[in-house]
């Protein structure tokens, strides 16, 4: 189809608006972390630092433990990403191939679990982890992560498992293989790249998480970096700008390397969710 | 398979798929399943029972059962309808602005544009975020003196700028503008999926018959689209309604409980005050709330469903 010029042009300044919406608050982020503290105190802020520093980075490490919160969120993020896909992968399998009563409930979980409001959940289970003397420790915030990325792990594999062609399985049947060595020697290298997918995109989700780490993790030593950022605004809600701008662009790096590997294979999931559900 | 089976090896296939009889099911299955059941379905029962309860925090005697009282004490908390009535006004003003831009941009994106990469490849940023770094980000935006928001006003002469998140009326309205941001590019990817599935001939069709850009997204583009428009946008609704991070690190809720989301009053409640009962109290309404809402874009959905 022809699109008249004016029209076209229309469209070229709507997408530059969305560009400079999208890009304007990261740029000045960046901007704020290589500042020196005396650019940031200027009444006339400028977007590209006049002297660039590194200063803030090396305030930032000083101010506050993030490399030891950046280990914390690494060690529940990695722990909780290969959990999840574990265990979500054969309910998965199952999930796409059998049409029992079981598979539909679990289906109908995993829409219904996107609604809860957390704080219904983490009451309880704030009573119950401090009963089995997991509160402030990393190994029950990893649990809760497990099951609070399974829904989606769920939602995405049922997707991949759904795109392996059942034929595939049916012929390693005939060949006399059984269920288990065919899910493990068929299904599962088919599935690998979903899977691996489906890992990552539980590990960023347990990264970025706030809520949960805020509320189980109490002592300093076991905050996760989310956390840990917050300490950098005061109880006054006054902030060393530098530092502040510093850490939360190191905090976001891992994400985004990762988002941008993923990009394609995250969208291709939602898609498969949100076309079939 | 529909045909009929006729060679030996079609005759010799054992049944790969049976129904939940099936032993092996429950071994695949019962790894994700008790986690599940005991991790969140039992806190949810959990939850609602307590709701019902005198339970804090930090308390010697033991919890005891009081009825509906949480929920009597509740109807009379002004603060907390106070809190209600932001949190809806938050996730309608987050929602539908950024329903109808996401809209406009994925029709734009559909299109072959030049720079379509670049926003694609931009669109990474507000997602791949920590929330807690996105208000961060936010809050050097709208800082009253070193932020680039007042110094941009100040270049255009357009006053002398302002305490954004510290203004009684501007606080709800920046929260929003950053809640907005934040969820603008996976909504946008969304419809984008729903528009490709829209048939392009249809288009085409409809174009050589002489219908212009509006009759052909009315009859073409929506009834394709709607579907998908309907869940993101009560999934929206919904993750709004319950969103804590964003504006925890934006405002803490303030200025006066302007920006006070129901999540944040509850945390409060619970970790701050200790009173477990009650907080649980507030989730079940949220809950109650949240159904309704499903079941109005449920009924859509399927009215949606008759009508195609």
């Amino acid at each position: 189809m022809r699109t008249r010029p004016s029209a076209r042009a229309g469209q070229y300044a709507a997408l530059l608006a969305y560009l400079i919406f999208l890009a304007f608050p990261f740029l000045w982020l960046l901007s704020t972390a290589f500042k020196p503290p005396r650019e940031l105190g200027s009444l006339h802020p400028t977007w590209i630092p006049r002297h660039p520093t590194l200063a803030n980075f090396r305030q930032a490490f000083d101010e506050q433990p993030l490399l030891h919160a950046a280990l914390n969120s690494l060690l529940a993020a990695l722990g909780a990403a290969v959990i999840a896909v574990l265990i979500a992968t054969p309910m998965a399998y199952v999930m796409a191939r059998h049409r029992t009563r079981l598979a539909r409930a679990a289906s109908g979980w995993v829409v219904v679990s996107q609604a809860f409001p957390f704080v219904l959940i983490i009451i309880p289970l704030f009573l119950v982890l401090k009963r089995l003397r997991l509160i402030d420790s990393l190994a029950g915030l990893t649990v809760v992560y497990v099951v609070w990325s399974l829904p989606f792990a769920l939602w995405m594999l049922v997707g991949y498992v759904r795109a392996v062609p059942v034929e595939l399985e049916e012929a390693a049947a005939v060949d006399g293989a059984g269920r288990l060595r065919t899910l493990i020697s068929v299904t599962a290298p088919l599935l690998a790249p979903g899977i691996a997918a489906t890992a990552l995109f539980a590990f960023i989700t347990a990264w970025n998480e706030f809520f949960f780490a805020l509320v189980l993790l109490k002592s300093p030593g076991n905050q996760t970096l989310p956390v840990v950022l917050t300490h950098f605004i005061g109880a006054e809600g006054v902030a060393d700008l530098g530092p502040l701008a510093a850490a939360a662009f190191l905090a976001t790096l891992p994400s985004l390397v990762v988002f941008a590997l993923l990009q394609r294979r995250i969208t291709g999931g939602l898609i498969a969710g949100a076309v079939k559900s | 398979m529909t045909t009929p089976v006729t060679s030996p090896v079609e005759a010799r296939r054992p049944p790969v798929r049976t129904g939940g009889r099936d032993h092996a099911v429950w071994f695949l299955v019962l790894p994700a399943l008790i986690p599940i059941l005991v991790l969140s379905v039992g806190p949810l029962l959990y939850g609602v029972l307590l709701s019902f309860t005198d339970a804090q925090s930090g308390r010697t005697a033991p919890t005891r059962w009081i009825g509906a009282l949480n929920f009597q004490d509740l109807l009379h908390d002004t603060l907390f309808w106070e809190s209600f009535r932001i949190g809806l006004l938050w996730a309608i003003g987050v929602t539908v602005p950024q329903f109808l831009l996401a809209l406009g941009l994925a029709l734009l994106l559909d299109q072959d544009l030049r720079l379509r990469w670049l926003a694609r490849a931009l669109a990474i940023v507000p997602w791949a975020m920590p929330e807690v770094v996105v208000g961060i980000m936010w809050r050097l935006v709208y800082n009253p003196d070193a932020g680039i928001l007042n110094e941009t006003l100040r270049d255009l002469g357009l006053g002398d700028g302002r305490d954004w998140l510290s203004g009684l009326a501007t606080a709800l309205p920046a929260v929003v503008v950053v809640g907005i941001w934040a969820g603008m590019p996976q909504t946008t990817v969304a419809l984008l999926a729903g528009l490709q599935n829209t048939p392009r001939e249809l288009h085409e069709a409809a174009a050589v018959d002489g219908a212009g850009a509006w009759r052909r997204f009315r009859a073409v583009t929506w009834p394709a689209l709607r579907p998908v428009a309907l869940s993101i946008t009560a999934l929206n609704l919904i993750w709004n309604f319950n969103s804590f991070a964003l504006v925890y690190v934006l405002t803490s809720g303030g200025p006066g409980g302007k920006t006070r989301l129901p999540m944040l009053f509850a945390y409060e409640e619970a970790f701050r005050y200790g009173q477990f009962g009650y907080a649980a109290a507030m989730g079940c309404v949220m809950v109650a709330v949240i159904a309704i809402v499903l079941a109005v874009f449920l009924a859509g959905r399927l009215k949606g469903g008759e009508d195609a």
